[in-house]
């Protein structure tokens, strides 16, 4: 297979990278740049696990070549907070016992961040449609809508 | 019990990891020389393989291995071993690692490709040729029940694996004699347990000593060692078994499975790490699934609603396999007669052997089936008195003066089951009166003004927790005075961590963060069974408690001789034993781990036994019973048959809360399993046992945009079986949820609506069922 060249920001720093055109972005990430947290849920679109941000909108990596990234901005759950230092939307998600295995939970919040940045006052109908194209068998969604909701008014108060 | 963390909502030590990315699941490791396999599976759901061709395949980019069974021989051959024997099952129906030559259901492991990528090994899988003979095959369970049905093995005679009957009483008097009988069948579909994260393996070989080193994605890494060294004929201490952080379980992850063993196999074949990494479609059709049961009914009872006794007949789906034994219906018998207080039972389980994906236990196994039954029930006897609904129930309920309440079964080793300690009729009223039910009427006035039939449903449920026969913990305070506990207990994101630092940290008198828990690794703590069946809070919770206070004696022990004071006036606070009432006289428990880890030549204090250490196990020799009451509200779209829960109350008692954060959560998301289960998961096969439903565009499981806020209220009554009081929350949101729901929709549809037996329920089903009543 002859592998394609690749240009694009990741995570706000420039990066080149070689790819073969088989590869799905999000094996790219998890296996090519050993970027772990996005994880692959069904790799039929449709569990949202592995939602990344390709220049500021929220998409499925495993339904994205990676090729496809050329001269694109790609942001992933490692572009968040760090342990001891986390963003504003995670500790809302951990205060909310917004996750429990964490699987889905970088997709979510991938989703989430993206969706806050376009809508920064939603109501609760919002934030569940938000998240309706990602799947979480452990919470029951609740703790995820609050942490949303809970975000987005601390962010307006502050503002 | 309580203390400083012990019932407090704190937020998760494992949160951090988990919410940066930086979570370690079975996918994310990476060995050197590592090879990834992918299996030729089954297309076909019962047929004799004549032959396999792999030239072609073995000649693919990349791939530097393919195995079938026979490849093995020399390591190991025959079935595998069954994980929980019963002398029912006269010979183990168990799989082989990869198929023998008999396959059994569609998506079979038969070979297993290795190659230098997942892709590489994918396309070879692909290109491996098959010559098939194809057999008969069976794939509805009521069909395969019948005497002249094609068998799913084809050296069976019949279907019927076992039967088990269980029961008490005296049945045919008082049916003889009851004031009314009524007859229901009932049909509970399968689906499956959809963890976010699918299985996987990593296995590795130390190429000086054979010792092998497995990671994967279970709920029984002790179990994945016993039966493979078995299997192997190899000691325990030559294989080390470990989770990474698991991304769900949910039951299915409890079994051990053919690929654990094909994956170790070829490791040991090879000799070379071996990845396997189930991807979404292996999981529909290689993962066990579960709740297909059809069953008959009787039910006797009085003028005045009281339930008396059960006649019951089921025909339980086990798939193509029983991997797990009769886990299931022994766990549909053991959930009778749940909060009723029955005169008299009389059951019969037969299990169906069909070529479908073997079934085994999902959350809450077969106790949200029974559940589903005896609530359906309660409304049947409600409507056909024309009484209240509640009203069936508190006239049959066993009642709070009652406990401990002698059901009538007989628990495995043959004492008779007793419910420790509850309220059902309080649990029911606190739940009515949370959701307004004596308001109802006005709101499905209000929703009918918009066009909506709204319903209300209510459910109770039993469920039987802390099963033993045990777990452990060891604790030890290292010489930087930081709290280490070790346990066999696995973790699939239920903050395991978080309570048992909870328990421990309140024990030793330290801070959270100095406490460490490290899980589910056969190097790290000798013994483990498994996390299933809302168990561990119990078993391993108490373990730690008590591992804890042995390390908190012999602290005091050792602080007593070095202070010169009465152990009776030693606390622990702080990180330190100290004097009570004299904060300056204290010694820390560093120092004492330090002096306990000894020093050449200096004698312990008092000859004690070295280390600041202590193991323990909690022997969880009698079940403590968890229960609970749902209510729910739906509005029903009489043009469209879509159902939605709008509001959703649960009351539940798990005896005292380590952590009502992580109870809330366990509950939240077992209601909205539930749900799933009530209106929208259904895994369909055709008649000759092909999966229709792969994909979560076909087999839906319950999104946010659908589900509704879940109002959690705690009755805390303590369990007497357990020295920290708790029952089990796993699955205590699940079982009564299907039934809540399916009883709100029935409500919502009237009085000449049908009486509903069925879940999933469809919206095509719903608009027929109005179409009838008009």
């Amino acid at each position: 297979m002859t592998e394609r060249s690749l240009t694009f920001t990741l995570n706000g720093q420039p990066r080149e990278a070689k790819v073969d055109p088989r590869v799905h972005l999000g094996d790219f990430l998890r296996h090519s740049l050993g970027l772990t947290g996005t994880h692959i849920g069904c790799e039929h679109g449709v569990c949202g696990a592995c939602t990344v941000i390709v220049d500021g909108s929220p998409v499925r990596s495993c339904l994205m070549l990676a090729v496809q990234i050329d001269d694109c901005t790609v942001e992933t759950v490692e572009s968040l907070g760090k342990p001891g230092d986390l963003s504003p939307l995670q500790q809302a998600f951990a205060a909310n016992h917004g996750l429990q295995c964490g699987f889905c939970t970088p997709g979510m919040l991938m989703t989430l961040e993206a969706f806050l940045r376009t809508t920064p006052a939603p109501t609760e109908e919002d934030v569940r449609i938000a998240i309706s194209g990602n799947i979480c068998r452990c919470t029951g969604y609740q703790g995820i809508v609050q942490a949303t909701l809970d975000t987005a008014s601390t962010k307006a108060n502050r503002t | 019990m309580s203390g400083r963390f012990f019932g407090a909502a704190v937020t998760r030590v494992e949160d951090a990891r988990l919410l940066t990315g930086t979570g370690h699941y079975v996918d994310d490791i990476e060995l050197p020389g590592m090879l990834h396999a992918a299996f030729v599976r089954a297309s076909f759901a019962h047929g004799r393989i004549r032959s396999i061709d792999k030239r072609d395949a073995l000649a693919m980019p990349g791939v530097v291995a393919i195995y079938t069974m026979d490849d093995f021989a020399d390591i190991a051959q025959g079935p595998m071993p069954p994980m929980a024997p019963h002398p029912l099952l006269k010979t183990p129906i168990t799989y082989h690692p990869l198929s023998d030559t008999e396959v059994r259901h569609v998506g079979e492991a038969i070979a297993i490709v290795l190659a230098d990528s997942r892709a590489n090994a994918e396309d070879a899988a692909a290109a491996v040729i098959l010559d098939v003979e194809y057999l008969p095959t069976v794939s509805d369970v009521a069909l395969a029940h019948e005497a002249n049905s094609p068998t799913a093995h084809s050296q069976h005679a019949s279907n019927i694996a076992a039967t088990m009957k269980a029961g008490f009483g005296d049945c045919a008097r008082i049916f003889a004699k009851a004031d009314h009988v009524l007859t229901e069948q009932f049909d509970i579909h399968r689906g499956g347990c959809h963890a976010m994260e699918c299985r996987g393996v990593v296995a590795n070989i130390d190429l000086l000593t054979d010792a092998l080193t497995i990671s994967t994605s279970s709920q029984s890494p002790y179990m994945v060692r016993r039966h493979l060294a078995a299997y192997l004929d190899r000691d325990e201490n030559g294989i080390r078994v470990m989770t990474p952080d698991v991304g769900g379980g949910f039951g299915p992850k409890a079994n051990v499975y053919a690929e654990e063993f094909a994956v170790a196999l070829s490791t040991i074949k090879i000799r070379r790490p071996v990845k396997w990494i189930e991807d979404r479609q292996e999981h529909f059709v290689a993962t066990t699934q579960q709740r297909g049961q059809i069953w008959s009914i009787d039910v006797a009872f009085d003028n005045n609603g009281r339930m008396r006794a059960i006649r019951g007949h089921c025909i339980h789906d086990n798939g193509a396999y029983a991997p797990y034994g009769l886990i299931l219906p022994a766990t549909a018998i053991a959930s009778f007669p749940g909060p009723y207080a029955l005169e008299a039972l009389d059951l019969t389980v037969d299990v169906v052997l069909t070529n479908l994906v073997p079934t085994s236990p999902v959350r809450g196994a077969c106790r949200p089936n029974v559940a589903f039954l005896l609530e359906r029930l309660a409304d049947r006897i409600a409507r056909h008195l024309g009484m209240d609904r509640q009203d069936v129930r508190q006239r049959s309920f066993v009642k709070a003066e009652q406990m401990p309440y002698t059901t009538g079964l007989k628990a495995r080793d043959g004492s008779p089951i007793s419910y420790d300690s509850g309220d059902y009729t309080g649990a029911l009223n606190l739940v009515l009166d949370k959701i307004a039910a004596k308001d109802f009427e006005a709101r499905r006035k209000e929703s009918k003004q918009r066009g909506k039939l709204r319903g209300l449903g209510i459910a109770s449920c039993v469920e039987d927790t802390g099963i033993g026969p045990f777990e452990g913990a060891s604790i030890r305070v290292t010489p930087a005075g930081k709290v280490i506990v070790a346990t066999g207990a696995s973790s699939q994101g239920q903050g395991h961590r978080t309570a048992f630092a909870q328990i421990a940290a309140d024990a030793l008198g330290v801070e959270l963060e100095d406490v460490t828990v490290e899980t589910a690794d056969t190097a790290k703590f000798p013994l483990g069974i498994s996390t299933i069946a809302s168990r561990i809070a119990v078993t391993a919770g108490s373990s730690v408690q008590l591992a804890a206070h042995k390390v908190r004696a012999k602290a005091i022990t050792f602080a007593s001789h070095q202070l010169e004071v009465d152990e009776h006036d030693l606390e622990l606070e702080g990180g330190a034993v100290r004097v009570k009432g004299i904060a300056d006289m204290k010694i820390k428990l560093s120092e004492i781990a330090r002096a306990l880890a000894g020093s050449t030549g200096v004698p312990l204090p008092g000859n004690m036994e070295p280390d600041l250490a202590a193991t323990a196990y909690f022997n969880s020799n009698a079940l403590t019973f968890a229960y609970g009451a749902n209510a729910c509200e739906v509005e029903v779209d009489p043009e469209t048959g879509d159902v939605r829960v709008v509001r959703y109350v649960v009351v539940h008692d798990c005896g005292k809360l380590i952590n009502p954060l992580i109870v809330d959560g366990q509950i939240r998301g077992g209601v909205v399993h539930g749900i799933g289960n009530a209106l929208f998961e259904r895994m369909i096969y055709d008649e000759q046992g092909q999966p229709l439903t792969t994909t979560y565009g076909d087999y839906f499981l319950p999104m946010a945009s659908e589900m509704p806020p879940i109002e959690i209220h705690h009755m805390e009554t303590p369990s007497p079986r357990n020295p920290i009081g708790v029952k089990g929350a796993g699955e205590g949101g699940t079982i009564p949820a299907a039934a809540c729901v399916i009883s709100a929709v029935e409500d919502a549809l009237g009085p000449n609506g049908p009486f509903i037996p069925v879940h999933p329920i469809s919206p095509q089903q719903v608009v027929q069922w109005l179409k009838a009543t008009r």
